[in-house]
Formats: structure tokens, sequence, C-alpha cells
């Protein structure tokens, strides 16, 4: 079989005649989704129960409660100071991890090490990071900051080390030739190549760091989590229908301008 | 600096001036930030001293607790990622092609099936989780309905871009030969997004894992219960062994994507 003969016999069955490994595929989805559904005790009785306090809770949201706006306000403000403290210290400390991480430019004794805390930052949920943070530094928004640095060196180092294996070599050797310190070599060879994706990656991460920095309260570090989860736990179910519309247009005025941030630095 | 003669700039005097705009307002968003938070330094005097602590309870880590605890549910954990995930597919396709505008013809339609998919991913999982427990109750139905809605976004604005990315040609070729909607869906638009399908599937699969591990802090399953249990009782050996249990799932799950996805795409 020649190797271009391959995707076209695929493609043909595909379209064609049934496939019978495809069906089989589906059969053992169908059959993993009885089992899994069993397993974690999911039953048709109990989804229609939820169904039926499900309508009693919206019912309980509804009108939404703005009446402690100030409370809200002010926690909103704090989750907002933690997702800009934590993202520059992020990118701040993910640019010397990102390039140390790089494959092409650094030798493999230095990628190793980066290459794991890289790993470890990104495997975390910052919710379990914040946790460790709070018993390391108390209570309050510092150890949400501390959450979402660590959030931030995972996901911009991954990327920003991705972005420079990519990069082309060619002007770095040319800088290289002119006799160029190593530091300049970064700085006029790998950098001006990787800018606008590496703003591109900070702005994400803001955004991130923003929905994130709302939720980090629900381990007590900081930010309007642990008002949104107060709420819950006394039942103020209209106040929590107010807290999550706030969350939810703070999210989508953020996006809206990062958006046009990246836009005017492409 | 020569000022005579005309020189040459990368940048327009405005786009210059937006740039200038954007910096000065992200300095001053960081100086604000930083004057405004409540940082307590008394806290962060001692906190070599805790974490040393921490560290010196978390060692020797608790093995023993792997089989007794943590596998059982560690596959909680993984089950509700998994049928989380499965449960999306089904959701985010009917959604996705009511957004996909070379599908569906109508704007008001597109945008409402958008506006779904923007407040489906502004909900943050732990939220959803929240919701999903007041309405089902603790346990891992909740966290799996959790996963499922929080993935629809996601999943259902990659399918609907992979969908309006499709080829126009098999598909009119099969209108043209009178195919009914179905077989247009089936034989025209599944064969060219199946691989991109799978691929958004298998990626929104490892995020879900991640993202399931910390459900059970509100009540909904998996093994951020176990952990959350093993941090009230202060049995931090035990909460070291969960965490390195996690770490290791999580690797293993980004190296299994990456190689399915390769063998997809």
């Amino acid at each position: 079989m020649t190797p271009d003969a391959a995707p076209n016999r695929g493609r043909l069955v595909a379209i064609g005649r049934p496939s019978w490994t495809g069906r089989a595929l589906w059969a053992g989805l169908a059959l993993y989704v009885v089992y899994a559904a069993s397993l974690l005790d999911i039953t048709w009785q109990r989804f229609f129960a939820g169904l039926g306090h499900g309508t009693v809770f919206i019912g309980r949201m509804l009108p939404p409660d703005f009446t402690r706006w100030e409370l809200l306000v002010s926690d909103l403000a704090e989750s907002l100071e933690i997702a800009i403290v934590a993202t520059f210290f992020g990118i701040v400390l993910s640019l010397p991890v990102g390039l140390l991480a790089a494959r092409n430019l650094m030798p493999l004794w230095v990628t190793w090490p980066a290459r794991l805390i890289i790993a470890v930052c990104r495997s975390f949920h910052p919710v379990i990071v914040a946790i460790l943070f709070v018993k390391a530094v108390g209570f309050g928004a510092l150890a949400g900051i501390l959450a979402l640095i660590i959030a931030s060196i995972g996901f911009i180092g991954k990327l920003f080390a991705e972005a420079i294996e990519e990069i082309s070599l060619k002007q770095v050797e040319a800088i290289r030739a002119s006799g160029a310190p190593f530091a300049n070599i970064i700085t006029y060879g790998v950098l001006p190549q990787v800018l606008t994706r590496f703003i591109g990656f900070c702005t994400y991460q803001l955004d991130s760091n923003l929905r994130n920095s709302t939720m980090v309260g629900l381990v007590g570090a900081g930010g309007i989590g642990g008002t949104l989860f107060a709420a819950f736990q006394r039942f103020d179910y209209d106040f929590v229908c107010a807290i999550l519309l706030a969350i939810i247009a703070v999210i989508m005025i953020a996006e809206v301008i990062t958006t046009r941030l990246r836009a005017s630095f492409q | 600096m020569i000022s005579s003669q005309a020189q040459w700039q990368r940048f327009t005097p405005r786009q210059r001036l937006v740039r200038f705009t954007w910096y000065l307002g992200m300095v001053a968003a960081l100086v604000l930030s930083l004057r405004q938070i409540e940082i307590i330094p008394e806290f962060l005097y001692d906190a070599p001293e805790q974490v040393a602590d921490l560290f010196s309870r978390m060692w020797p880590i608790a093995w023993y607790y792997y089989p007794t605890t943590v596998h059982a549910a560690m596959m909680e954990t993984l089950h509700i990622a998994t049928l989380g995930t499965i449960i999306t597919l089904f959701l985010a396709v009917p959604i996705g092609f009511l957004a996909a505008h070379n599908i569906t013809r109508s704007t008001t339609v597109n945008y409402l099936a958008k506006l779904v998919l923007v407040s489906s991913r502004s909900v943050n999982s732990l939220v959803w989780a929240l919701l999903f427990v007041a309405v089902f109750g603790p346990g891992a139905l909740a966290g799996t309905m959790a996963i499922a809605f929080r993935s629809i976004g996601f999943v259902g604005k990659l399918l609907a871009e992979a969908l309006e990315d499709a080829q126009p040609g098999p598909i009119e070729a099969l209108q043209a030969a009178g195919a009914p909607w179905v077989s247009v869906v089936t034989k025209g638009y599944w064969p060219q997004i199946k691989p991109a399908f799978w691929s958004i599937a298998l990626f929104r699969w490892d995020i879900n894992v991640r993202e399931s591990a910390v459900l059970g802090l509100v009540g909904a399953g998996g093994i951020g219960t176990a952990l959350e249990s093993s941090m009230s009782l202060f049995d931090w050996d035990r909460a070291a062994m969960i965490l390195v249990a996690i770490f290791a799932v999580v690797m293993i799950a980004e190296v299994a994507v990456t190689y399915l996805r390769k063998r997809i795409i």
C-alpha cells in the first residue's frame, strides 16, 4: 500500500459503506455511558426529581436582589485587583521560565527543570493552589494573587516556550555572528519574532485570571467568590443571582476590552 | 538626531497614540490595584515558617491512602470528566449547527445560539457545580452536569467554526442530487468536520479532567471531596498523596490526548 493511498481509502469507506470499526466505537461509547452512569448513581429518577427542584430554585433566584450593591462592588473590585496584579507578576515571571524552557535556545539540563515547573504549574486548578497558599500566607487577597501567578506561569510559560521553538533561527544566527552578547541575542533576535503572539497569550491570561479571581474566594483567597459561597450556604439565592449577573457582566466587558487591546497591538 | 529630513516611522501617529493610551491605562490599572489591594504584612512574615510546616506535615506522603480511598475517588473524577464531555457533545452539536451561519441562515437564530454559548463559558465550572448541587443534591450527578454545561460553550464555538470552514462543494452536490437534510449533514458535513470534532472532544476532555478535580470542593463528587476532607482534618500527608495522584493523572491524560490528536489529524 502506498502511503498516499491510505487516507483516500479511509475517506471512501467513511462516505460510502458503513464502517464497522466506527460502529464498534459508537457502540463502545454507548456501553460506557450506561456503565459510568450506573457507577455514578445517575438515574432518570434523580434527574427528573432534580428538574422539579430546579424550577423551585430558579423561582427563588428571581428577581435578583441588588440591595447589597456596595458589598458587591467592593468585592468585584478586589477580584479585579487580584486579576490585574497576578497577571502582571505572572507575565514578568513567565518570561524567564518560558525562555529557559525553549529547546532550540537552551541546553537539555536547563529546559528539563523549566518544563517541569511549567507542568506542575499547569496541572493544578487555581483553586487547589489557592488552598495551599491560604495555608502559607493566610486568608485574603495575597493567597489569590499567588495562586493566579502560578496559573499564569503555567499557561504563558508553555505557550511562550512553544512560540520561541517555532521562530526562524536565521536572525538569531545573524546577531550571534555579529558578536552580540547573549542578552542582545534574546532582545533583538528572539523577542521581536514572538512579541505579537506573546501579547495575545497575556491578554488571554488576563481574561482567564479574571474568571478565576472570582472563584478563589471560595477557599478564602479574596475576591467575590467568598461572598458568593456564603450567600449559597445561607440560601440567599436572590443575592446569588445578583452576584452571578454582576460577574458575567464584568467578564463580558473585560473580554471586549482585551479583544480591543489585542487588535491595536497586532 | 536628524530632524530636518523625513524619517521613516513604523507606526502612524494615531497608532502610537492608541498604544500609548493602552500603556498608560495598563500602568494606571496596575498602580491602582497595588495601592488598593489589602495585604496583611504580618501574615507574610511567617510565610516561610508556614510553608516549612506545610511540607514537613506533607512528608512522608501517605501512599497507603491510595488503594483505600484515592483510587475510587480518582476513578469517579475520570468518569465525571468523560461522561460530562459525552453529554456536552450531544448538547453542543445542535447549538453549534444553529450558530453556524452557513447552515442556519437566520442572523437572529445565530445570535441567540451564540448567546447560549457565551453564557455557558462565562459561568465558571465551580459555579455551575454549586447550581447543580442545589438542584440535584450533592454527588457525581451534579458534577457531571456542571462539566457538561460548562463545556457547551467551548465545544459549540469551535464546532460552529469548523462547520463554517467546511467546503461548500460536496454540500451543493448532495443538495443538487436531491438528498434530504439528514443525508446532507451525515454525508456532506460530518466527514468534513469529523477530525475537528474528535480533536475538539479530546481537547475538552483534557481540560475537564483538570476541572473535575476541584468540583468536590463544593460537594459535586470526585477527588475534590477526598481532598477537601483531608485538608479540613489537616491530614496533609493524605492531601499530598491526592495532589500527587492528580498530577499523575493530568500528565497521563495530556500525553494520551497529544498522541490521539496526532493520529486523528
